[in-house]
């Protein structure tokens, strides 16, 4: 309060400060490690004449290497979509541990709906269930699998807003109970060939145009509804929230459940796009999902961060494991990375936050 | 019981333990009346206000508010019944900006009908701010700054404003202006003041004597727990001295008259 010149409030503000999003500091270190890449690409010597991202073949009219920027995109974006959800956890302030696990019971159970049952004229080898279950609308499997997953997210929520377990252990908990299902389900063995209706869900680009279209939507959810709003207001100051009538419980049971019903449709896409569903399907998937949010700038402590940033964060991960394909050094190195980053983004997070106190 | 009265408490005690905090208040508040509560430390002022708003449960005692006998269960049900309480910690949130914060929980929206999902009315949410802003005589330089990166004075000052711009039938203040600078003091009293126009009643816990001869028409001295004096500040009988004395303990006797 040294600053008294400007109208009565007793502080002037430093305009700068505040009109810079931190979503452009995560754009910012995604150029950042393009750019160290493509001058990798440059420089190292067993990487003569190519090129990371920019397109430098003579035979092609395109700025951008498409094929490589598309599978980039194509690798984050089944995990992205769980993101999406993790990152709306984060902002109220809890955590989830059971999206991973949550992607494969879904796959198994969302599968064994939507399978066909003649493969080349033979009956389906991995049929689960009987005729009555094959070949069904490709939206029986759908709102099965989603369904599972809004029950596990109401059963998460329930125990985080109303028996006051730690969001950690709650959703570590569902973790295990998860990985349990998956393998019950069909006592571990692979649930195959479905239908081409259900097929098509993952098929060639699908999981980006998923991808894409829930961060879109998200986006303007968390932006412009009361449900948005009131998920900030939860994560900033969980007692105003409920000081000033915001019905807390009922919205943290809500947030779980849309998070566990993107999990769930992430498992749907990923066990289409893989055509088999598998009890260990999505192993490490709620860490990155985690990782994308955390890197995109939402605050482990609640209440900051935005989807933009969440999908920037899926964009760094992605970028990197390409990357470190591209200059061929293998998937050690890439784990050991990714891992530093996310250090690294949880510092930062913690210096702009000592900042602004 | 005349529906004069807002408030009205018979008999009002709480003991944590043996410790008697509040024993016998007796005490009422007429429709648009500014009442202020002075006492030493510990003499029951917060006590008493934690008793009204629900924050904790009596020991014994009756509290009747708006004609009715209430027994509120928490702060929740004192804010829907019509008593605003600006505390003395903040329920601001701090990511959040002004208009956010002034219309948290009940925002204005577009497209009910899409639930929960329902549209913010960001542009008459903003509109009403700068109007409530206005009216209570705060300056905040850009309303779209988050709370976080305020002066203690002006997250205090939206906070009154949040409480002043919502029509409520009691507004309690636990010290307002204890750790504000002289200019957002003067902004706070300017919302008070502007609460007193509209006729709008108020309890406001002080221990600033100047304040309290300027805003309240009454002044309710707690010494010990119990209300030591109901002093008629507006007929000019009492000086800042007495009612010192009275904190203080060095006059006494002065029975609490009702609300004569």
């Amino acid at each position: 309060m040294s600053d008294t010149s400007h109208g009565t409030g007793g502080l002037t503000f430093d305009k700068t400060k505040g009109s810079w999003p931190s979503e452009l500091n995560v754009l910012l270190a995604l150029i950042i490690i393009i750019v160290i890449f493509e001058f990798l690409g440059q420089v190292l010597p067993y990487m003569k004449d190519q090129s990371f991202l920019f397109d430098t073949r003579d035979r092609f009219d395109s700025i951008f290497n498409e094929a490589r920027l598309k599978i980039i995109i194509l690798q984050v974006a089944i995990i992205g979509i769980i993101a999406l959800g993790v990152s709306q956890v984060i902002i109220t302030g809890g955590i989830d541990l059971s999206s991973g696990p949550l992607v494969a019971a879904t796959a198994m159970i969302a599968m064994s709906f939507g399978q066909t049952e003649l493969v080349n004229g033979f009956a389906n080898p991995k049929a689960l269930f009987g005729p009555w279950a094959m070949d069904l609308p490709v939206l029986v499997p759908i709102v099965i699998g989603l369904s599972f997953g809004a029950l596990i997210g109401a059963i998460n929520g329930t125990f985080v807003a109303y028996f006051k377990i730690p969001p950690f252990i709650a959703t570590l908990g569902m973790f295990l109970i998860c990985r349990g299902i998956a393998l019950w389900w069909s006592s571990g063995n692979p649930i195959s060939f479905p239908t081409a209706q259900f097929q098509a869900i993952g098929a060639g680009m699908m999981p980006v145009v998923w991808f894409l279209s829930l961060a879109v939507i998200f986006h303007l959810i968390m932006r412009y509804t009361v449900y948005g709003k009131h998920t900030y207001a939860i994560g900033s100051n969980e007692e105003a929230a409920r000081m000033s009538g915001i019905n807390v419980k009922r919205h943290k049971i809500m947030v779980y459940m849309i998070a566990a019903m993107l999990a769930a449709f992430a498992g749907i896409v990923l066990s289409a796009k893989a055509s088999t569903a598998q009890a260990g399907m999505g192993e490490f998937y709620e860490l990155f999902a985690i990782a994308m949010a955390v890197i995109g700038g939402i605050s482990l402590s609640g209440g900051r961060g935005s989807i933009i940033g969440t999908v920037l964060g899926a964009m760094v991960l992605g970028v990197i494991r390409s990357g470190f394909t591209y200059i061929k050094l293998d998937g050690s190195y890439q784990l050991m990375a990714m891992g530093g980053i996310i250090i690294a983004a949880v510092i930062l997070d913690q210096y702009r936050q000592r900042n602004k106190a | 019981m005349s529906e004069e009265f807002v408030l009205k408490t018979v008999d009002l005690t709480k003991h944590y333990g043996g410790v008697r905090a509040l024993e016998g208040a007796n005490f009422e508040l007429r429709k648009g009346e500014h009442v202020a509560i002075m006492g030493d430390n510990g003499a029951g002022k917060s006590t008493f206000v934690r008793q009204i708003t629900g924050v904790e449960q009596r020991t014994r005692g009756n509290v009747i508010f708006d004609g009715k006998e209430v027994s509120f269960a928490g702060p929740i049900e004192a804010r829907e019944s019509g008593i605003e309480t600006v505390f003395q910690t903040l329920a601001l949130a701090d990511h959040l900006d002004v208009p956010d914060n002034l219309f948290l929980g009940r925002e204005k929206t577009k497209w009910d009908w899409l639930g929960p999902f329902r549209l913010l009315d960001y542009k008459a949410m903003r509109q009403d701010t700068m109007a409530a802003l206005e009216k209570t005589g705060v300056k905040i330089p850009n309303i779209h700054n988050t709370i976080e990166k305020m002066s203690g004075g002006q997250r205090q000052c939206v906070a009154i404003a949040r409480t002043a711009s919502f029509h409520s039938k009691l507004t309690i203040m636990d010290e307002p202006t204890a750790a504000l600078g002289v200019q957002e003091t003067e902004q706070v009293e300017n919302i008070i003041r502007q609460l007193k126009a509209q006729g709008e009643p108020l309890i406001l816990v002080s221990h600033n004597m100047r304040q309290v001869f300027d805003l309240a028409d009454r002044i309710v001295v707690f010494r010990r727990g119990r209300i030591c004096a109901n002093l008629d500040i507006k007929s000019g009988d009492y000086t800042g001295e007495d009612v010192v004395s009275y904190i203080t303990g060095a006059k006494s006797g002065a029975e609490y008259e009702g609300a004569a």
